[in-house]
């Protein structure tokens, strides 16, 4: 019988490379490597910032300095030598972008091989994306400014945002993640670079959806960048980011802080698809993600996050909602896939605070190859958030016998009008699931394939249709082989 | 269609089939008979290329092809159906996109075009007609909340989609009532052409009385020990398996 074999398998996902491997030859105004007061200060005098912003950075750094790297994580790596990293490595630019066209050529080359070429910004002007591209620390251009500026939208660099609108970022900046939340947060505050940073006015309705694009490329740094989405009274805005890092041997390091506001009646859309450098098949090399992402809702306001994570050495990573007003609304749609030595460990929490508050939780974590896939969810209800309600599904799908699965729900209740619920499964792909749809024809890529987007449907469902359709493949790709 | 010669195969170091042989030529129904254990689902996932079975001699010719060096996709494509005794749920994948899939992948094999979205529909109407399936039902993701006898019944709705050379049904009649063996068993027939074939492995003789076979076999212990037409199920309806065990004995 002609079977493919493991052997077989094992070949192909060998030959299977990372597709977005690649590095750019641009030359870089950097940083020396290594970690003090006067790295900071360069940082903060290289984007010719505020007083204060600089003074929040070496608070943040007197603060981080006394901290200790978390270790709870069901996740295990060599800690990073936080003096081996380099933490400002900027493009080499003559003067600022003021159009695509006066992008430098070789960025231009690696913004195709990404798929958002300047011709791809003309193609998807029907499909209404407006993209930020951040590349290592910098962010190297904003499209669509013009359009969106009309309706008063901000969507820019976040160093733009300090120079132009320093009263935004200084009123909201640290106010979803605190300087001293966690270890990295404290490191991010800082040490960021760069980031995105988008403000939706009063009862304005973003008619697109705003993307940021981040990419690692030189060696040895780390990429901390800083977002925060601001959604004034009534506004609505979706916001897509999507993540890869070229392949290198030694880990790097990313540690974000994402914050949302959403003020009272407005609501974000927070969608996710990462695809950082996972490390090859021995597990050497990848990035570790480190990222701190929370969002704080109003009265009847409402974050959603959606998450399709395929990549990453090591992911840590807990996108939570404050439900602070009444009524509001916290989503997570998770999906999480794990190949090879990859592990992550990553969740939500939703930490209720309001009246009539209502959270939703769906997980999905599959596990491949030897990796570690875990669950960890807090799902907090203080003691005024009466009648509010949260229901939690997670999931989990392991693909070979040596793989993990693990779930850490919490659960935190005080309020006896509260109602949560929590359902979690885990199974193994089915060989007679494979079995079926091979005997009608389809092959096991195939197979794997639909029966893996079929079980993620509810959150691929969440996704903007044109990052559905990317994220299906993507999620084909990382599992292409992998039963075992 | 299919000649079986002399077919031997284990599970573990249990052997299963123990020399079988057996031909079907297009235009005909054969049903196979047998009590339990006898290894009659056994031949069906065999025949289909279940792997967790181990052929250890004996050849199966499928349209001049050595079938037993086909994979199991190839067989499929090639044009072996199997109906399942018990038919697997997939969870979020719509039985419409499912066997669209399916369709294209066998088209691609056959170097055919890929089915256009508006043909394809057409034909899902006109093909869950035929077995009475809610089309609502082809929406549903696949087998997902169908009861017993609407999972059989898209079994039949998938052969109807999928046209093939040779249709085994493992125990298709199993968990059926009246109206739908009858749903299943007309479904069957209106799809028998003088091109295709049809083996139904069946323990009971009721489903016979509406597909009707040319030729009954008794599987037992790994062998056909007797080949006769329609009137041997209904030998075997009235006296039971142990008159035959009884002959061989002798």
């Amino acid at each position: 019988m002609s079977k493919y074999t493991e052997d077989e398998l094992a070949k192909d996902l060998e030959v299977q490379e990372y597709k977005y491997g690649f590095t750019t030859d641009i030359e870089s105004d950097q940083a020396p490597i290594g970690l003090n007061e006067d790295i900071i200060r360069f940082i903060s005098a290289k984007k010719e910032e505020p007083k204060w912003l600089l003074d929040i950075r070496l608070e943040a750094f007197e603060v981080w300095k006394g901290m200790v790297e978390p270790e709870w994580a069901h996740v295990q790596y060599t800690k990073p030598d936080f003096q081996a990293i380099r933490y400002y490595s900027a493009p080499k630019q003559s003067k600022k972008f003021e159009s695509w066209d006066d992008v430098d050529e070789e960025m231009k080359i690696t913004m195709k091989k990404l798929g958002i070429s300047l011709e791809e910004q003309k193609r998807l002007t029907g499909t209404n994306v407006a993209v930020d591209f951040v590349m290592d620390s910098v962010s190297v251009g904003t499209s669509f400014k013009a359009k969106l500026k009309e309706l008063g939208i901000i969507f820019c660099s976040f160093s733009e945002a300090v120079q132009d609108h320093p009263e935004l970022v200084r009123e909201h900046m640290g106010t979803v993640v605190p300087t001293k939340d966690n270890f990295y947060a404290a490191l991010n505050s800082a040490v960021f670079t760069d980031g995105s940073f988008c403000y939706i006015p009063k009862g304005v309705r973003c008619p697109m959806e705003l993307s940021t694009y981040f990419r690692i490329n030189e060696g040895g740094t780390g990429q901390f960048e800083r977002t925060l989405v601001i959604a004034d009274k009534g506004s609505y805005v979706s916001y897509l980011e999507g993540c890869t890092a070229p392949q290198r041997d030694e880990n790097q390091l990313h540690a974000a802080v994402v914050e949302l506001i959403a003020k009272d009646d407005a609501e974000i859309k927070y969608s996710t698809v990462q695809n950082w450098y996972p490390g090859d098949k021995n597990g050497v090399g990848g990035i570790f993600n480190f990222v701190t992402k929370r969002g704080i809702c109003g009265t009847n306001a409402k974050i959603s996050w959606t998450q399709v994570e395929t990549g990453s050495a090591v992911t840590w990573k807990y996108p939570s909602c404050i439900l602070k007003g009444d009524n509001s609304i916290g989503e997570f749609f998770s999906v999480a896939v794990t190949n090879n030595f990859q592990q992550a460990d990553t969740g939500t929490k939703m930490i209720h605070l309001g009246k009539n508050t209502k959270s939703t939780i769906i997980s999905k974590g599959i596990s491949a190859g030897k990796s570690h896939n875990s669950y960890r969810g807090l799902v907090q209800i203080h003691k005024n958030a009466t009648n509010s309600r949260n229901f939690s599904q997670c999931d989990s799908l392991l693909m070979t016998d040596e793989c993990g699965a693990h779930t850490y729900p919490y659960i935190e209740c005080k309020n006896s009008s509260s109602k949560i619920e929590h359902e979690a499964t885990t199974s193994k792909i089915g060989e007679d699931q494979i079995f079926y749809c091979l005997q009608r024809g389809i092959s096991e890529e195939k197979a794997i394939g639909l029966i893996v987007n079929g079980y993620c449907k509810e959150v691929l469902n969440q996704l903007p249709m044109e990052f559905a359709v990317e994220a299906q493949k993507l999620l084909s790709i990382s599992l292409e082989g992998s039963v075992g | 269609m299919i000649k079986i010669n002399d077919l031997h195969a284990k599970i573990g170091e249990k052997e299963i089939l123990k020399g079988l042989s057996l031909e079907v030529k297009a235009g005909e129904i054969h049903a196979i008979m047998g009590p339990n254990g006898a290894g009659k689902s056994t031949l069906a996932s065999i025949l289909a290329g279940r792997e967790d079975y181990e052929v250890t001699a004996g050849q199966v010719d499928f349209q001049g092809e050595d079938l037993l060096e086909l994979s199991t996709e190839d067989r499929a494509r090639e044009g072996l159906f199997l109906a399942f005794q018990y038919p697997v749920e997939i969870p979020g994948v719509s039985n419409i996109n499912f066997l669209r899939t399916a369709i294209n992948e066998i088209r691609e094999y056959n170097k055919e075009e890929p089915v256009s979205a508006k043909d394809f529909m057409a034909m899902v109407r006109e093909k869950s007609a035929l077995v009475e399936l809610d089309s609502k039902l082809a929406s549903r993701s696949v087998n997902e909340g169908f009861s017993g006898g609407e999972k059989k019944r898209n079994e039949i709705f998938q052969m109807a989609m999928l046209a093939p050379k040779l249709a085994i049904l493992d125990e298709t009649d199993s968990g059926l009532d009246i109206d739908a063996l009858r749903i299943v068993a007309n479904g069957v027939n209106k799809l028998r052409t003088s091109e295709n074939a049809t083996i139904v492995i069946t323990h009971y003789q009721r489903l016979l009385d509406h597909i009707v076979p040319d030729f009954v076999h008794v599987l037992y212990d790994g062998k056909i020990v007797k080949t006769g037409g329609k009137e041997l199920a209904l030998e075997l309806e009235e006296k039971g398996y142990d008159w035959i065990k009884a002959e061989l004995a002798n």
